[in-house]
């Protein structure tokens, strides 16, 4: 029987030959997650079940990384709550501030999420780890509660998507702009429930921190996973990091689909979602002139090195625009060395550019970066939901690093051609 | 299961953002997050919405994060159940884990306004609009998922089932 990568995956977890889309099936869950917000909920539903031990503890961590270093006492206690308990279940990835990153820039970074695996992370942006051919999805703290608990998980099998992207992509566009054009095409429903697989030869030639930003936002589509097809550019990136032995999967030939779409990106150029949804997609060369106040480059999205890289070729020798407040986020400690090694730190401080230690913080209008009432704010994230960045009546715009960096240096939003 | 209250209408795409600012995910408690349920969508409904209350919107509702903190606020907040025409799919999970019923069905998320007094039949999946005298029909909830419910969670259900089986080993 011809299956889908995410239908074959599931089936080797479920000890499965085959199975079709619809079906309930318990499959078993490699690797688990939570955060600083969703582990503390895991942690009292897995205390109120009577459970005295998670099923391996090499297999789930726990990575505070939403309001730390911690913003106010409420977190820290939060925190502290965690803390004890990764130290009571012997957890080995417990990762502290000072040794952490963004949970989804970490793990892959790492090697503790690999391709071929059932990965579950009380995070809906779990979906990242699909750029690396893994069925990763994000649930809610009371599923992980159960997966501490069993390693197991109930899902009902998700009925496939195919995305085809053909042509060669231009300078400037990269999978942001790939994966925020899908979203304005087919909606933040578009792909409710189902699983995206993203393919072409776009796709093949593009590097690791593209294929993660693209399927980070599959969940702003509404769909479970964001897969992408494993090959030698996500070799190269697993095989020196790996912490465990993985597989490639693949979509048999004939595999079925519920719908595919297949679009020529040579033409793109960079987009921006407008607020207040990812849906709302438009070119910036499209866009008025809209003075901004902030700009945030970071997040799961693009905080990693190769995004830095981005926003240092066009800060390089400028200088952010008086009134605008440029904050650069590097997803983990990893990073922020690279960055460092690599001169990109001096570029943004001569750049007046603030730069801070890894953290989600204003992604989700958690702190490091609150937008005030009438704010505007240019993010390389993933959400521009009304209120996200902080007060209701600011606004977030979408982009990536490339045209953030010009922003900042423009004071409203800016093609990189026009710094 | 039965449950009775005024209706609160929203649009679509109503994300976890909108149901609990992400400024508020420092706790756990219900009654605190309830303080602020839905409060940048519409400031004064944490103190509007009464005991029974229900929330109707349209599609893809409680789209965006994983936060169980948006079932918790709304169920903490008092209101007994949601009617959508469609739910973003972690959101539906997550509600039935924590024991807050909801309902897809498309006609009555059309059809019902703020104000109207609603009546919802979980069993037959039937919702009856007593200020619009109409009837509509939805999915009904299965015995499985309303015994879940009924227990306040999964949490809950799970563990009264091991205290039912523990008791009938102890008989």
């Amino acid at each position: 029987m011809s299956m889908t990568i995410s239908e074959k995956i599931l089936a080797a977890h479920a000890g499965r030959s085959e199975l079709r889309p619809g079906e309930l099936l318990e499959v078993a869950v490699d690797f688990a997650l939570g955060n600083d917000i969703t582990a503390p909920f895991a942690i009292e539903a897995f205390r109120r079940a009577g459970a005295k031990k998670v099923f391996d503890p090499e297999r789930v961590a726990l990575i505070p990384d939403h309001f730390t270093p911690n913003k106010d006492i409420a977190s820290a206690m939060q925190v502290k709550g965690i803390r004890e308990f990764a130290a009571e279940q012997h957890l080995t990835h417990f990762y502290e501030v000072g040794r952490m990153g963004i949970e989804h820039a970490l793990l892959p970074e790492q090697g503790l999420v690999l391709p071929g695996d059932v990965v579950i992370g009380a995070d809906s942006h779990t979906c990242t780890y699909g750029a690396l051919g893994a069925f990763a999805t994000g649930v809610g703290s009371t599923d992980l509660a159960a997966v501490m608990m069993t390693g197991k998980i109930w899902f009902k099998v998700p009925s496939s998507m195919k995305f085809v992207f053909r042509g060669k992509l231009r300078p400037w566009v990269g999978g942001k702009d790939l994966i925020l054009y899908t979203i304005g095409q087919i909606g933040v429903d578009g792909a409710r429930y189902g699983a995206m697989e993203l393919t072409g030869e776009v796709i093949a030639t593009l590097p690791m921190a593209d294929r993660f930003s693209m399927s980070n936002m599959a969940i702003e589509a509404g769909a479970k996973v964001g897969i992408i097809p494993p090959d030698a550019i996500t070799e190269q990136y697993v095989k020196e990091r790996a912490k465990r032995s993985y597989r490639f999967y693949e979509s048999d030939a004939d595999a079925r689909y519920e719908r595919t779409y297949e679009w020529d990106v040579s033409a793109f150029e960079p987009m921006v979602a407008l607020p207040h949804s990812p849906e709302n997609v438009r070119l910036v060369t499209e866009l008025p002139r809209i003075p901004i106040h902030q700009v945030v480059i970071g997040s799961c999205t693009n905080g990693r090195f190769e995004d830095l890289q981005q926003a240092a070729k066009i800060l390089k020798g400028k200088r952010v625009a008086p009134g605008v407040r440029c904050l650069i986020i590097p997803a983990t400690q990893e990073v922020y060395r690279q960055a460092l090694r690599a001169g990109l730190m001096e570029i943004f401080i001569d750049a007046e550019a603030a730069v801070s230690t890894p953290t989600c913080g204003p992604c989700l209008g958690g702190h490091m970066g609150i937008l005030a009432a009438g704010e505007r704010a240019v993010a390389t994230t993933n959400r521009n939901f009304l209120g996200r960045m902080g007060h209701a009546e600011s606004e977030v715009y979408l982009s990536n690093p490339a045209v953030a960096a010009a922003s900042a240096i423009a004071g409203y939003i800016a093609h990189p051609d026009a710094i | 299961m039965n449950i009775k209250g005024k209706a609160w209408k929203f649009g679509d795409d109503i994300d976890t953002d909108a149901i609990i600012p992400a400024r508020y995910l420092i706790s756990t408690d219900p009654q605190f997050l309830a303080a602020h349920c839905m409060e940048d969508a519409d400031a004064e409904f944490p103190e509007k919405v009464k005991a029974g209350d229900i929330i109707v919107a349209g599609k893809n509702f409680g789209c965006g994060s994983s936060r169980e903190h948006a079932p918790v606020a709304i169920k903490g907040a008092g209101v007994g159940c949601v009617i959508a025409h469609s739910f973003a799919r972690i959101f539906y999970r997550n509600a039935f884990n924590m024991g807050l019923p909801i309902l897809e069905a498309p006609e009555a998320a059309a059809a019902i306004a703020t104000g109207d007094e609603v009546e919802v039949d979980l069993d037959q999946g039937l919702i009856v609009n007593r200020t619009r005298q109409q009837r509509y029909t939805a999915q009904p909830v299965p015995p499985f998922m309303q015994e879940l419910l009924q227990a306040g969670g999964l949490m809950n259900y799970v563990q009264k089932q091991t205290a039912d089986a523990k008791e009938r080993t102890e008989c």
